[in-house]
C-alpha cells in the first residue's frame, strides 16, 4: 500500500510549503473521485458507497454520513434548492485537525464537497469557517477560485450537466456556531441560536431548504472513498470503526501534535509512541479524549482503543479525537475553572439552564480556587453537573458538553475539591 | 379528542396540541414562560418540564419540555415527577440569579407571571451567593418603560415585536448570561403595537409608562369591560380605575376580535378622559364669554332656547347608540342629522349596504388571520384600523402553515414553521395611493390614485365573474395586475377583499364588493371587509339621519332655532366657511360633549357628557358587531351620559313628539328596548351584553378584586365613616370587592382576569373554553349584519340570489398640470380626534407635512388654496406615492375639508418663511 492509501487525509500535506494547486493535486491522485462519480455513478450510488464505507461524522457526534445524506429529498438540483455546508468552525478547545486539513490540502475539502453535493444533488456549497482561521481562509479561497477557473466548480462540471459552486463564509465568532443548526441560523444572518431537532436540517435547513452539514474531516474522506471504494476504507480502521482519524495530543508530553492513524488506535499508542510520552517529571493523571466537552478518562484506562464505541466503555467520548492531557502537577479544579469559564462565556443565551447555570458553575469554581468555597458549593456543582448533564434539560448539547468534564472531574478528583476547602484555596498555588 | 394520562388520571384533549396546552386545558398548573398561545413554542425557557412515559409499562420515561411535544392518544406524562419538579424549581432559581428582589416597588408586582410561576415551582430560598449582573435601561419613548435587570430572557418580547408585529427596532443583543433586549440606542419604539410588550413580558421589564405616573396595584383597581373608541375595529379593552380616575387600559380577550393584542392608539389613547380639555360643568355664554353654571341654570337656559320648538339634533359617529338614539328620540327623526357630510354618509351607507348584500362571508378579525389570499384595495389599514393590519400580518403565514402541515410539523412549533416557510410566498396584494407598513410583506404592492385602483378592482371582479361589469380602456399594465390578482384570489379557499372609507371613494368600496361577490359565487368563505372611520360609524349608519348639508340648508332657511350638537366637533366635518354659515344661522347652539372642541367653544350652552369610561354604551364596529362598554368610574355630577341630558331636556321640549317615552327612561336597558322597537336593524344590539338585571350565580358581579385595599380608609381624611360602594343600577356590576366572579363570566362582563395561582394576564387560559379559543362565557358582542357563509349556523337564506354588481366605474385618473389630487394621509397618531387629547399619543404624533411624489427638487413650502383660504405647508417628497397625488394628514392643521379633491398648488420660493395658515 502506498502512503496515500495508508494516510489518505494527510498524504498530500506538507506544512512546510504551500498546499498543492489543482495540477499537483491531480498528479497526486486528486480529482479521480470526481471523474468517477460524475461520469459513471448516480448520486444514489455515491451515497451507497459512503454508507457501505461506514464513515461516521468526524465532528464528534459520529452520525453515519451515508445515512444523513440518504434522508435528503431526492429531487434533482435543478428542481429544488439544496445546500451542502462544510462545518469548518473548529472552536473546540484543544482541537486543530480541520485547520491542518484546510491549510495543508484545501482542494481535498473542495473535492469532498463537490462529491457530497453531487450525492445529495445540491448545487450550492458553503464553507462556514472559524473567523480566526486567516491562513485557511486565504488558501481555501485560492483553491476555490482556481478550481472554478479550471472548471472543477461552476456550471456543467466535466460536461456532465452537474453544476456546483462553493462560497466561503468566515464566521463572526462564537463557539455555538459549530453546532450544526446554530451554524445555519448564523449563515442566515440571525443570532447564532440552535434550532429544534425537528424537522431535521436535511428536510428544512438553510433558509428552509434541505441542507446537509458535514464536518471538514468527514468531507475530506469522501474523494478517497469514491476513488478506492468503501471496502478499502473499511479496512483502514483497526477496530470497530472504519477509516483513519486525525488524532492529536496536547499537554505536557514530549511531542505534542497530530497524526493520521487508523481508527481505533489505542490511547496509549497516541501518548507514549506518537507523542513521545510524558515530559520528564510529569505523570499522566487523566485526559479529555476528544476536546473540552468530553468527559475525563482516567490514566488507568488508556489502553482503550480510540473509536466511537470503545471509549464510551470507560466513560469517555471520542469527540474530535484531539486529546487534552492533565498531568499530576496541574490543578484539576483550576483546569475545570478554565473550561467552565469558556463554556459559560460561549453559552448562546437561549435556554435558561445553560445561560444562567453555567456562570453559576464558573463562580463556584472561582470561589473554590480563590479559597472562599464552601461544602455547599460542591453540592451545587454536583447538582448542576447532574441536572445540566442530563439529556433534554437544555435546548442543545452545549451544557451537557460543559458538564461532561465537570461531572467526571468531580468523581475523579473529589480529593482535590476537598483540599480546596480545607486548604482555603488551591494547594498547588500554596505550594508554588 | 384524544385521551392522555396526566399523573395517572385520564384527561381529554384536542389532538394536535402540545402537552403544555393540553395540561393547562385540563386545569393543571404547569409553569411556563416562553410559550404564548399566539407565538407558539420555542423551548427556550425550559420551565414546563414533565416526565413522559413511552408506554404503560415504561417506568423510567424521560424528562421533556411539555411545550415542544405533541399530545397523542395514550400519551402518559407526570407533572409531579420529582426530577421534573426539581428542574422546574431550578429553572426559576436560575432566572432569579440576576432578577432583582424589587417586587415591593416593581410595577409588575401582583400581576407578575414570574411571581406566580416562582410560587408554583416552590422555589423560595436563594442559594446563589455571588453578585448579580446588571444592565443599563433605555428610554423607549412615551409608552413603554424599560427595566432590563428584571429580564429572565424568555425571548417573548422580540418574538412578538419582530416576528409577530413586524417591528425592526427591538432586538436581542449580547449573549450568555448577558442578553440584552432593547433598541440599538435609546429612542421611541417605532412599532404600532409596542404597548403589547407590557402584557407579553412575563415580568416587569416592559411596563406601561403613562400608568406608571398614576400607578396603583392591580388588586387595588376597579376593572370595567369596555370597547376601544379610537377606530371602528372595536377591540375589547379593560379600563382600570382607582379613586374614580382612569389609570390604564389593558387588552380584553375576545376570540373573534382583538384576541391578545391592541394597537398603541387604543392602549394609550384613553388619556382624553383625564385631560384638561374635559368639560366638567355646564357652560353658558354670557356676554360672549362661557361661564360655568349650575344644572338648574343650564336647564332653564335650555328651556328658553327650545321655547319655539324649532329644535334640531346632530349626532356623531363617535357617540354610542344610546346617545345618538336618545337624541333622535328627543328631536324626532325628521330633525335628526348623522353629523356627517353627504359624501361621508353616502360612503357609510354604501359600506353598510355592500356588507349586508355580500353573498359571502363577513369576516371577523380572527377570520382574517386565516385568509389565504388578501387584496387590500385603496385603504391604509395600518392607520385606519391598525389591529386589522396586525391580523393581515398573520394571514401571510398561511402558506407556511400549509407547508408545516405537509411536513407533519405542528403549527405551534414556531421556529420550525418559520424556517419551513422561508420561501413560502405571501398572498397579499396591496393597491394604495401611498406606501403602507404592510408593503414589506405583500406579494406585490402597487401605487395609483383611488379611481385607478377602483378600476383595477372592477376589472378583477370581471375576470373572476364575466357577468360583473367590464372596465373599458384599462391600460396594459393594469390589466396584467388585475389578472395576477384575479388568479391569486381565484385559487384561494378563503380569499378576503378589504377596502374602506379612507379616501372617500364609493367606487373603491363598490369594486371591492364586486370582487368579493364574484368570488363568493364559488367560494362561500370569500370575505369582504370595509373599514369605517369611527367607533360607531356603522351604528350611526344603521340609525340614519340627514347629512350636515341638509342641516345647513334648514338653518339658513330659518327653520332651526336650537341646534343640539352631541359629541361631535363639526369643524372636523365642515370647512370653516360652511361651519360659520351654520353657526351664524342658528340662534341657539347647544353642545353636549365630554371634550372641548372648536365647536363647543362656539356654543351658547355646553352640557358635560360622560366619557366612555363613565357610562354604559353600545357601539357597532365595522363588521356590524354590537359591543357594550361599562363604566370604570362613576360620573361626577353634573357630568352624566349624554342620553341622560336628553331625558332631562325632554320635559322642556313641550311641543314635540315622542318625548313621553324618553321621559320615562330610567336605565340604559330602556333605551335599548325602545331602539329595538324603533329601528329593527338595531334590535339585536340589546344582546351586545347582558342587561342590568343580569345576575351571575345569583349576584351582581364585583368589578373590584377581593383583595382591594383601603376602601374604609381611602376617604378617612374626609370622613371616618365606611362609605357604601357607589351604586350601579344600570349595570350587572357592583362597584365593590363584594360580589360574584368566576371564569364562566359572560365574555362581555369580565372586569379583570384572575384565577387561583394565576394573578397575571396569563390567567386568561382559565377563562377560555380552549386555549386561544372562545371565552367560556362566550366571546362578547352580537353581530347585526347577516353573514351568508355556511359557517354561520341558522342562516337559511338562498345565497344563489342574483347579486347586483355595482357598475359605476370611474374614468381613469390622469395627473394634471398645476393641480394635484389631495388625499388624506391618515396617521396612527394624529388623525383620530379623541386620542389627540391623550398626552403620550400627542407625544408620538409628528408635525403635519404635505407629501408629494418623489420628483424634481421641490421648494420647502407650497401654497395650497382651498376655498379662498391659503395655506403654506411644509413639503416632503414621499417615495412611491402615486403620480399626480399628494397626501396630507387630515385634521392636523387644516380643519376639515372634503377629501379627495383637486387643488391648485403654487410653489413658494424657499425664502418665504411664513408658517402655517395665512
Amino acid at each position: 500500500m502506498n502512503s496515500l492509501s495508508e494516510r489518505p487525509l494527510t498524504a498530500m500535506i506538507d506544512l512546510a510549503g504551500p498546499p498543492p494547486d489543482c495540477a499537483a493535486y491531480g498528479n497526486a491522485g486528486g480529482w479521480q473521485g470526481t471523474r468517477k462519480a460524475l461520469k459513471t455513478l448516480t448520486p444514489d450510488e455515491v451515497i451507497s458507497m459512503v454508507t457501505r464505507s461506514r464513515l461516521r461524522g468526524r465532528g464528534g457526534a459520529g452520525f453515519p454520513t451515508g445515512l444523513k445524506w440518504s434522508t435528503v429529498p431526492k429531487d434533482p438540483a435543478s428542481k429544488r434548492r439544496k445546500y451542502l455546508v462544510a462545518n469548518a468552525d473548529e472552536m473546540e478547545p484543544g482541537t486543530f485537525k480541520d485547520r491542518i486539513l484546510m491549510e495543508g490540502n484545501p482542494l481535498q475539502l473542495v473535492e469532498g464537497m463537490l462529491l457530497a453535493g453531487y450525492a445529495i444533488q445540491a448545487s450550492h456549497g458553503i464553507i462556514f469557517l472559524r473567523g480566526e482561521y486567516f491562513l485557511a481562509h486565504q488558501r481555501l479561497q485560492h483553491a476555490i477560485d482556481e478550481a472554478r477557473h479550471l472548471g472543477w466548480l461552476g456550471e456543467n462540471i466535466l460536461g456532465t450537466g452537474f453544476s456546483f459552486d462553493i462560497d466561503l463564509h468566515s464566521s463572526g465568532g462564537r463557539y455555538i456556531c459549530g453546532e450544526a443548526t446554530a451554524l445555519l441560523t448564523a449563515l442566515e444572518g440571525s443570532r447564532a441560536v440552535p434550532r429544534g431537532k425537528l424537522p431535521p436540517s436535511q428536510i428544512s435547513g438553510l433558509w428552509g431548504a434541505p441542507s446537509v452539514v458535514n464536518n471538514v474531516e468527514t468531507l475530506c474522506n469522501i474523494s478517497h472513498i469514491v476513488t478506492h471504494g468503501p471496502e478499502w476504507f473499511d479496512g483502514l480502521g483497526t477496530g470497530a470503526d472504519s477509516g483513519t482519524k486525525l488524532y492529536g495530543v496536547s499537554g505536557r508530553v514530549c511531542r505534542p501534535g497530530f497524526w493520521e492513524l487508523p481508527m481505533g488506535t489505542p490511547l496509549r499508542d497516541l501518548i507514549e509512541v506518537h507523542a513521545g510520552g510524558m515530559k520528564s517529571g510529569y505523570a499522566l493523571r487523566a485526559l479529555l479524549p476528544g476536546g473540552a466537552s468530553t468527559p475525563f478518562v482516567d490514566a488507568a484506562d488508556i489502553d482503550i482503543p480510540m473509536d466511537y464505541d470503545s471509549i464510551k466503555k470507560v466513560g469517555g467520548r471520542l469527540g474530535t479525537g484531539m486529546a487534552i492531557l492533565l498531568d499530576d502537577r496541574t490543578c484539576p479544579v483550576g483546569m475545570l475553572r478554565n473550561l467552565e469559564h469558556f463554556f459559560a462565556q460561549e453559552s448562546c443565551g437561549w435556554c435558561t439552564p445553560c445561560r444562567d447555570g453555567l456562570p453559576w458553575v464558573e463562580r463556584l469554581l472561582d470561589a473554590l480556587e480563590d479559597g472562599t468555597g464552601t461544602e455547599d458549593d460542591i453540592e451545587q456543582l454536583m447538582r448542576h453537573a447532574r441536572i445540566l448533564g442530563s439529556p433534554g434539560r437544555t435546548f442543545c448539547a452545549h451544557a451537557p458538553g460543559a458538564m461532561a468534564p465537570l461531572a467526571s472531574g468531580l468523581a475523579l478528583f473529589r480529593d482535590d475539591f476537598t483540599a480546596h476547602l480545607t486548604g482555603h484555596g488551591c494547594p498547588l498555588h500554596h505550594a508554588a | 379528542m384524544v385521551t392522555f394520562h396526566l399523573d395517572g388520571k385520564a384527561c381529554e384533549s384536542r389532538p394536535g396540541l402540545n402537552l403544555l396546552q393540553a395540561c393547562l386545558e385540563a386545569g393543571a398548573n404547569l409553569p411556563y414562560f416562553c410559550w404564548h398561545p399566539e407565538l407558539g413554542s420555542v423551548g427556550a425557557c425550559r420551565q414546563c418540564a414533565v416526565r413522559q412515559f413511552s408506554s404503560p409499562e415504561d417506568q423510567t420515561g424521560r424528562v421533556v419540555m411539555a411545550c415542544m411535544m405533541p399530545v397523542t392518544e395514550g400519551t402518559r406524562i407526570s407533572i409531579s415527577d420529582p426530577e421534573a419538579a426539581e428542574l422546574r424549581e431550578s429553572v426559576v432559581e436560575w432566572m432569579m440569579i440576576n432578577h432583582p428582589h424589587d417586587c415591593p416597588v416593581c410595577e409588575e408586582g401582583g400581576e407578575c407571571h414570574l411571581q406566580d410561576m416562582t410560587v408554583m415551582t416552590g422555589h423560595h430560598t436563594r442559594r446563589y451567593r455571588f453578585t448579580k449582573r446588571t444592565h443599563r435601561n433605555q428610554d423607549l419613548g412615551p409608552f413603554v418603560k424599560h427595566e432590563m435587570n428584571r429580564c429572565i430572557a424568555c425571548y417573548r418580547c422580540v418574538r412578538f415585536y419582530r416576528d409577530y408585529a413586524g417591528g425592526k427596532d427591538l432586538a436581542a443583543f449580547g449573549s450568555h448570561d448577558s442578553v440584552y433586549f432593547g433598541r440599538a440606542e435609546d429612542g421611541t419604539l417605532e412599532n404600532a403595537f409596542s404597548g403589547n410588550l407590557v402584557e407579553i413580558c412575563p415580568t416587569g421589564v416592559f411596563t406601561d409608562k403613562p400608568f406608571s405616573e398614576v400607578y396603583t396595584r392591580k388588586w387595588d383597581m376597579r376593572g370595567a369591560p369596555s370597547v376601544c373608541v379610537h377606530c371602528a375595529v372595536g377591540c375589547n379593552i379593560i379600563v382600570n380605575s382607582r379613586q374614580e380616575t382612569v389609570r390604564r387600559v389593558l387588552n380584553r380577550y375576545n376570540g373573534e376580535v382583538n384576541r391578545y393584542m391592541l394597537c398603541d392608539r387604543g392602549r394609550f389613547g384613553y388619556g382624553f378622559v383625564n385631560a384638561p380639555s374635559r368639560i366638567r360643568t355646564p357652560l353658558l355664554r354670557v356676554d360672549g364669554q362661557h361661564v360655568s353654571v349650575s344644572e338648574q341654570d343650564a336647564m332653564a337656559a335650555f328651556a328658553r332656547f327650545v321655547g319655539d320648538g324649532k329644535i334640531f339634533g346632530i349626532a356623531s359617529s363617535r357617540a354610542s347608540l344610546e346617545s345618538s338614539f336618545s337624541l333622535r328620540e328627543l328631536v324626532g327623526e325628521e330633525q335628526f342629522s348623522t353629523g356627517e357630510t353627504q359624501q361621508a354618509q353616502n360612503c357609510m351607507d354604501l359600506a353598510r349596504t355592500l356588507l349586508q348584500s355580500h353573498p359571502g362571508h363577513i369576516p371577523t378579525l380572527h377570520n382574517m388571520e386565516s385568509a389565504d389570499a388578501v387584496l387590500v384595495l385603496g385603504e391604509d389599514v395600518c392607520a385606519t384600523a391598525p389591529r386589522l393590519g396586525l391580523a393581515l400580518r398573520q394571514s401571510v403565514r398561511q402558506a407556511s402553515f400549509h407547508a408545516a402541515d405537509e411536513a407533519n410539523v405542528p403549527r405551534w412549533l414556531d421556529e420550525a414553521v418559520r424556517t419551513l416557510g422561508t420561501d413560502c410566498p405571501s398572498a397579499l396584494y396591496i393597491l394604495t395611493p401611498a406606501p403602507t407598513d404592510l408593503d414589506e410583506i405583500a406579494l406585490e404592492s402597487s401605487r395609483a390614485a383611488p379611481d385607478t385602483i377602483a378600476r383595477i378592482g372592477f376589472a378583477v371582479a370581471h375576470l373572476i365573474d364575466p357577468t360583473a361589469p367590464a372596465v373599458p380602456d384599462l391600460s396594459t399594465s393594469d390589466t396584467g395586475l388585475a389578472q395576477r390578482i384575479a388568479t391569486l384570489l381565484g385559487t384561494a379557499e378563503r380569499p378576503l377583499v378589504i377596502s374602506g372609507m379612507q379616501y372617500g371613494s364609493p367606487a373603491l368600496m363598490q369594486a371591492a364588493a364586486n370582487i368579493a361577490a364574484a368570488l363568493a359565487r364559488t367560494k362561500p368563505q370569500a370575505g369582504l371587509s370595509l373599514s369605517l372611520p369611527d367607533c360607531n360609524s356603522m351604528g350611526l349608519a344603521m340609525i340614519g339621519g340627514v347629512p350636515l348639508e341638509a342641516v345647513i340648508d334648514k338653518a339658513v332657511a330659518g327653520e332651526i332655532s336650537t341646534l343640539v350638537i352631541m359629541e361631535n366637533d363639526l369643524a372636523r366635518h365642515l370647512d370653516p366657511v360652511s361651519l360659520s354659515e351654520l353657526m351664524n344661522a342658528v340662534p341657539n347652539v347647544v353642545v353636549i360633549d365630554h371634550t372641548a372642541s372648536s365647536c363647543s367653544e362656539r356654543a351658547d350652552l355646553v352640557l358635560p357628557a360622560a366619557a366612555f369610561t363613565e357610562c354604559v354604551g353600545t357601539l357597532v364596529n365595522q363588521e356590524g358587531r354590537a359591543q357594550r362598554f361599562f363604566p370604570a368610574v362613576v360620573a361626577t355630577p353634573p357630568v352624566r351620559p349624554a342620553w341622560r341630558w336628553m331625558t332631562a331636556i325632554a320635559p322642556h321640549c313641550a311641543e314635540q313628539k315622542p318625548r313621553q317615552d324618553l321621559v320615562n327612561w330610567e336605565h340604559e336597558d330602556d333605551i335599548m328596548a325602545a331602539m329595538g322597537r324603533g329601528i329593527p336593524a338595531l334590535a339585536g344590539a340589546v344582546n351586545a351584553a347582558p342587561g342590568s338585571s343580569y345576575r351571575f350565580h345569583s349576584g351582581k358581579i364585583r368589578n373590584e378584586t377581593s383583595r382591594m385595599s383601603g376602601r374604609t380608609v381611602i376617604r378617612s381624611h374626609v370622613s371616618v365613616r365606611d362609605q357604601p360602594p357607589p351604586p350601579s343600577p344600570e349595570t350587572p356590576f357592583r362597584n365593590s370587592m363584594e360580589g360574584t366572579y368566576g371564569p364562566d363570566l359572560p365574555g362581555a362582563l369580565i372586569p379583570y382576569f384572575r384565577a387561583p395561582a394565576w394573578n397575571s394576564v396569563q390567567s386568561l387560559t382559565r377563562f377560555q373554553q380552549e386555549i386561544a379559543g372562545p371565552l367560556r362565557g362566550g366571546d362578547g358582542g352580537v353581530r347585526l349584519l347577516r353573514d351568508h357563509s355556511p359557517s354561520q349556523p341558522g342562516i337559511t337564506e338562498d345565497v344563489t340570489t342574483v347579486y347586483h354588481y355595482g357598475a359605476d366605474i370611474p374614468p381613469p385618473f390622469l395627473p394634471r398640470n398645476g393641480e394635484i389630487l389631495l388625499l388624506p394621509e391618515t396617521r396612527l397618531f394624529g388623525s383620530e380626534e379623541l386620542s389627540m387629547h391623550s398626552p403620550p399619543v400627542v407625544a408620538r404624533s409628528s408635525p403635519a407635512v404635505l407629501r408629494l411624489p418623489e420628483t424634481d427638487v421641490r421648494p420647502d413650502r407650497i401654497e395650497l388654496r382651498i376655498q379662498d383660504v391659503s395655506y403654506l405647508l411644509p413639503v416632503q417628497s414621499m417615495p412611491g406615492l402615486a403620480h399626480g397625488v399628494a397626501v396630507y394628514p387630515a385634521h392636523m392643521t387644516i380643519p376639515a375639508f372634503a377629501f379627495p379633491r383637486l387643488v391648485p398648488l403654487n410653489a413658494i420660493k424657499p425664502d418665504h418663511t411664513d408658517g402655517g395658515a395665512s
